[in-house]
């Protein structure tokens, strides 16, 4: 009997596809999302937006809200750690959280290295821009991937940005002769034997989903269609009028994201989606995404 | 050709599909209840099984999946699709409540509490590794279910008649050996 193989921390992650997972601050916002249809939830002490908007050093949550999100609800539970933080990832291990989010939405702890992923039984996920950084995360041991997009804008021009980026380099991976991987995989700054993994296979050796601006369900539906395979839902949620029924709709609608009618269906009176912001009007330390590359 | 659904609501939905054609069956994912009509039989996969009974109720897929039974045809539940199947689930409200099981959920803790084991099965020639996500136990069965597997005691695997379930995942292995016997039901 082993825990904490490749195949359980990756196999883990498998199951969350097709799915939400939604941002909470509480059991009570746990339990909306849970009853709503979100397969797992992200437990934290401020949103992405009210972390950009309040400025100053964002850490790990308080272990006693993580607790108690943890005793509400039956899914799993996810929180976040700095990058670079190998102490606030343990610490969220010992507290049972089933999924650790490596996260530049808090402030990182390290400029220059990651955690060791290796060095945990709990499987994490990392965020990325484009193939090198998917790739150096998996090689550091994450288990599932997303794209970075830009968090707390409520402008998913970033993920699809990513998105593209990523299968784009993947298709291109996978049509390369294979005597020209190992300098591509140095030009990227990826480990080799998993530029060489994606040339045989074609897709990410793990699943990756959508992250950083999905505000809607119409934005769900987007990055579904454009190879998500799951979206994750921060801010969007209960920074709308309706988090109730805005939860239920998001669900719907990455469910059946090819499904157009039933998409605006759901998205009827829906109430208004968060205010969003212009990434143009974000200065260089206001960008997320560029932290931990 | 047999021709086997896989509900596509959340979940594990394409390593299913990819072990139905390793098989040599054809895999379907199935996202509305008008494509039953054309299965042989039908898998609930692995994935989050709140998410996946609600989407079902939404979408009608409760009664279409009882009818679907009535037909005698056979339904595969891996991990949360037990769950799905099951009569009972503790305190919580069943969802299918087709068989005659009564089931633990999470029942070997969190995810940190994972694992992966070899398993003998009865059926199975040999050895079988089994991948445990947060998975459920079955912890009584009716007298009708025939127990296929048990790990440390607890019952991991079981039949009846056209309707099987295992707690853990034989879609993420390389051994298509589960699937086979599920296709072997149909004939």
């Amino acid at each position: 009997m082993e825990t904490g193989t490749t195949v359980v921390k990756r196999g883990m992650a498998e199951m969350q596809k097709g799915g939400v997972i939604m941002d909470v601050m509480n059991a009570e916002q746990a339990k909306i999302a849970e009853a709503a249809g979100a397969c797992a939830v992200m437990a934290l002490e401020r949103i992405p937006s009210e972390i950009r908007a309040s400025g100053g050093v964002a850490r790990t949550a308080d272990p006693t809200i993580i607790e108690e999100v943890v005793k509400s609800v039956s899914v799993p539970v996810m929180a976040k750690a700095r990058i670079g933080h190998f102490v606030e990832a343990k610490m969220l291990e010992s507290l049972g959280v089933d999924y650790i989010d490596e996260s530049e939405v808090l402030t990182p702890a390290d400029e220059v290295y990651h955690i060791d992923k290796t060095q945990f039984t709990v499987p994490f996920v990392c965020g990325a821009k484009d193939i090198g950084e998917a790739l150096r995360r998996i090689g550091e041991g994450a288990a599932m991937m997303r794209t970075k997009g830009e968090p707390g804008t409520g402008n998913i021009v970033e993920a699809v940005r990513h998105m593209r980026i990523i299968n784009s380099q993947i298709r291109h991976i996978q049509n390369m002769h294979k005597d020209e991987l190992m300098t591509y995989a140095k030009n990227l700054g990826a480990p080799y034997d998993l530029v060489l993994n994606i040339h045989e296979n074609g897709k990410l050796p793990v699943v990756n989903f959508a992250a950083g601006g999905v505000a809607t369900p119409a934005d769900a539906a987007l990055m579904m269609y454009l190879g998500a395979d799951g979206v994750f839902v921060g801010s969007g949620i209960f920074k709308s009028d309706n988090p109730e029924k805005f939860a239920k709709a998001i669900v719907e609608a990455t469910t059946h994201y090819d499904d157009y009618k039933l998409i605006a269906d759901v998205s009827r009176n829906l109430g208004a989606p968060m205010k969003g912001i212009e990434i143009s009007d974000l200065n260089a330390a206001e960008r997320m995404q560029d932290r931990g590359i | 050709m047999k021709v086997i659904g896989v509900l596509a609501l959340q979940g594990a939905v394409a390593e299913h599909i990819r072990m139905i054609e390793l098989a040599g069956a054809k895999g379907v994912a199935v996202k509305r209840v008008e494509q039953l009509a054309d299965l042989d039989g039908m898998i609930i996969p692995g994935g989050e099984s709140t998410t996946i009974g609600k989407l079902m109720k939404t979408y009608g897929f409760i009664d279409a999946l009882k009818q679907f039974s009535e037909q005698k045809k056979p339904i595969f539940g891996t991990c949360a699709g037990l769950i799905i199947l099951a009569k009972h689930i503790g305190e919580e409200q069943a969802h299918l409540q087709l068989m005659d099981i009564e089931v633990k959920r999470n029942a070997f803790g969190r995810q940190r509490e994972s694992f992966e084991t070899d398993l003998d099965i009865k059926g199975l020639d040999e050895p079988f590794r089994a991948v445990f996500i947060r998975a459920p136990l079955i912890e009584n069965v009716g007298e009708n279910v025939d127990i296929l597997c048990r790990y440390k005691d607890q019952i991991v695997a079981a039949r009846q008649d056209h309707l099987l379930v295992a707690s853990f995942h034989p879609e993420l292995t390389n051994n298509m050996a589960v699937h086979q016997y599920f296709i072997d039901m149909m004939m």
